[in-house]
């Protein structure tokens, strides 16, 4: 089965048998993964470019990382080196790329909607890899990823998301995933932090974490940024870490049945302590690297590959 | 854009719309040197070339007291030439450009510059609104009483709204002594992150978003502040129900407040913003339908005075960008007035007469611009409607140098089809 739209853009477009779908290709190149020599030639001769106009080191990694396992070449662009700093538009660069002969392009950007843009004016492919505070799809889909493979089924589940709600991209991606995958979220944070409207999410809203922590199957911890402190949306990184933090004290109370994710990077010390590094049930690692199945799977359904998974 | 001129013009079988009276009757017009010199049924043509007006209106030239015509400085966005075209097709007479040239229209040779080149260029004729504050900065004054002199009509930092209390406060009272209204663009910077309206779309979206209350928050202090001073106080581009209030509540105390809004603000919403198509990106921002229906209500008990376009002009190759980075703005003179006969005339909001005041006899009244009527012995100044028509917005239309327009393609119904200035006919 195909997905009905050239691109990704966004969990949004996506119906539940469409994630799926990815997911469950993804579990195919999970095994590719494993293997001795990790590459199967699904597209071969196809080319993508990894264009980010934003810093990122989990992201553009895993893409060119799936690109290359599936015999794909990719181009990486990245804003400090590019004609950017010499005040070239987007739709110019995208043009300019695009004139090259790429099949498909992931893109980053600060402004939400940009990936929507750029598929109205290139013919490639494009993979949103995060706009602005709006998504971040291919994040939402190896949480789910990694969520399934530790817990079967989410049907039912509980799901606290915690942190910054209103800049997080991640955050409005993993609401409408896990939605469409049938768990029950929740979202925690200070009213500044929680954006106007979000119950259209179908989720709950706390404001204090004690108040719904230990009621959760997963706990899905997000990065809070540092600059946002600056802007007013709380005092400081101590009352945070003392009012919404992972902290040693919490871990230890928390049902030993009970995962934690992360989107990393994670600032160690302000939304988790060092302490969750070695908790056994926080997927932080086997969310990266079953990252890399799910960008697999995402490029292989969108560049058309012809079903020659094999070693 | 070309005029037939004539020396007796007979306009046959139409029906004259008296805004001042809200009246509309049956009357053909002759015109004869510029000049109205009949207005009754059964004209003799003697002589005169006739124009068949059976099925149409003849109202007054529009006037948009809120435009933005880019000259001086960005003249490959808009001229005055192209803009007031443009205005003309939409039915528009006279137009006032906010000050946010560059540089700003903030003393007396700039507001003459605008005034001459509208007249060098013989279509809609220019009243400058002034910059209230030198250079926009909302520090200093502006030399107000120079720019009146020079044909200013009204004063507006617009964009740029004069945060400090006291700079407003001086503001209002200074315009006092010319009884010109100072026109406020509600805007509370601080409250604003970028140009979406905060909400459950800018949520969904991810948008960087001001809210309401970043408007009516800062329409609440000036209603106050003209209260305060026994000024005249005219908000720009209501957008919000809050905003609304706040002026019904001041004008029922009272306070010297009128208000415009623009035909975006009771056509669409915020859920247009969906597809991140900068033509939609205005400032202030689409709201919620709510809103949207609050602005009509606003409208219909006359808390809203004035129908302005805040015709903004930005090229293609600006607009065609992420959202973030394209600038605000859409243009508006071609579209107003159909839009408004749509949704407030056919929409059964105001009666054709009151629509037709909204847009010539108050912001005339609210601007102290001489009268214009369809009555013997004035000086011909007239737009020819067609109601009936059904007509679809698309460029052998779009005479503005730019085409940010959201209405692109949309089909409306009722158009303006001709303009009479003196002895001059423009068809459209």
């Amino acid at each position: 089965m195909k997905l009905r739209s050239r691109h990704l853009l966004g969990i949004e477009g996506l119906d539940r048998s469409e994630i799926l779908t990815i997911l469950d290709q993804a579990r195919t190149f999970r095994e590719v993964l494993d293997r001795t020599i990790p590459i199967v030639p699904a597209l071969r001769g196809r080319t993508v470019v990894n264009l980010f106009y934003e810093a990122s080191t989990r992201t553009s990694t895993s893409f060119s990382l799936a690109a290359s396992r599936l015999s794909c070449g990719c181009v990486n662009f990245s804003k400090a080196t590019s004609s950017v700093s010499k005040g070239e538009t987007l739709l110019d660069t995208a043009r300019n790329i695009e004139a090259m002969g790429v099949d498909g392009i992931i893109i980053r950007h600060q402004s939400p909607g940009a990936p929507h843009f750029l598929s109205q004016h290139v013919k490639a492919f494009v993979v949103n890899a995060g706009d602005g505070a709006h998504e971040h799809p291919t994040q939402a889909l190896l949480d789910a990823y990694t969520l399934r493979e530790k817990l079967g089924s989410l049907n039912g589940k509980r799901v606290l998301v915690v942190g910054d709600i209103a800049h997080s991209r991640v955050a409005r991606s993993n609401l409408l995933c896990l939605a469409r995958l049938g768990a029950k979220v929740a979202v925690c944070g200070p009213p500044t932090m929680i954006p106007p409207g979000i119950e259209q999410y179908g989720c709950e809203v706390f404001y204090r974490l004690d108040r719904i922590l230990y009621e959760v199957d997963v706990v899905n911890m997000l990065r809070v940024q540092q600059e946002r402190i600056t802007s007013s949306s709380f005092p400081t990184v101590r009352e945070y870490r003392s009012l919404y933090g992972l902290t040693r004290e919490r871990l230890r109370k928390l049902a030993p049945e009970v995962v934690v994710t992360h989107p990393g990077p994670v600032n160690w010390g302000v939304e988790m302590d060092f302490d969750v590094a070695d908790f056994s049930r926080a997927l932080v690692l086997p969310q990266v690297t079953n990252g890399v199945a799910v960008r697999m799977a995402v490029l292989y359904l969108l560049a058309g590959g012809e079903g020659e998974v094999r070693s | 854009m070309n005029a037939e001129t004539f020396g007796r013009l007979l306009l046959r079988g139409g029906s004259v719309i008296d805004p001042e009276r809200q009246t509309t009757r049956r009357a053909d017009v002759l015109v004869v040197g510029g000049r109205i010199e009949k207005v009754e049924s059964g004209i003799p043509a003697a002589g005169a070339e006739v124009i068949d007006c059976r099925g149409l209106y003849i109202a007054p030239g529009f006037v948009d007291m809120h435009c933005h015509l880019r000259e001086p400085g960005r003249e490959d966005e808009e001229t005055i030439a192209s803009g007031t075209a443009a205005a003309l097709v939409g039915g528009f007479t006279r137009v006032c450009p906010m000050p946010n040239t560059e540089p700003p229209i903030d003393a007396e040779a700039q507001v003459r510059f605008e005034i001459r080149r509208a007249a060098e260029a013989g279509f809609a004729r220019v009243h400058p609104v002034g910059c209230c504050t030198k250079g926009r900065q909302g520090i200093e004054l502006a030399e107000i009483g120079s720019m009146v002199e020079a044909g200013a009509v009204a004063f507006s930092d617009d964009g740029s709204p004069v945060a400090d209390p006291q700079v407003m406060r001086r503001v209002l009272e200074y315009c006092k002594a010319f009884n010109v209204p100072v026109i406020s663009h509600c805007e509370i910077r601080e409250l604003v992150e970028g140009v979406a309206n905060e909400g459950g779309v800018s949520t969904r979206l991810g948008l960087k978003a001001g809210p309401d209350v970043a408007e009516s928050a800062q329409a609440a202090r000036d209603v106050l502040l003209a209260e305060f001073t026994g000024a005249r106080l005219h908000i720009a581009h209501v957008s919000a129900r809050a905003t609304v209030d706040v002026i019904r509540w001041a004008k029922a105390r009272g306070v010297q407040v009128t208000a415009e809004t623009c035909p975006h603000y009771f056509t669409l919403t915020e859920e247009a913003l969906a597809g991140f198509d900068a033509n939609y990106k205005v400032n202030p921002p689409l709201r919620s339908d709510d809103d949207r229906k609050a602005v009509i209500a606003g409208l219909a008990d006359g808390t809203i005075d004035v129908i302005a376009t805040d015709h903004a002009p930005h090229l293609k190759g600006e607009k065609d960008a992420e959202f973030d980075a394209a600038p605000p703005g859409i243009i508006g003179f071609e579209t107003a007035f159909s839009l408004g006969y749509e949704k407030l005339v056919l929409g059964k909001v105001l009666p054709l007469a009151d629509y037709v005041a909204r847009l010539t006899e108050v912001p005339r009244r609210i601007l102290s611009l001489p009268a214009v009527r369809v009555t013997v012995g004035s000086d011909a100044e007239l737009a020819v409607l067609d109601l009936k028509a059904e007509w679809t917005y698309e460029p052998p239309r779009v005479l503005s140098l730019s085409r940010n327009s959201p209405f692109l393609g949309w089909t409306m119904h009722g158009r303006v089809s001709a303009v009479l200035l003196a002895d001059r006919l423009f068809r459209f």
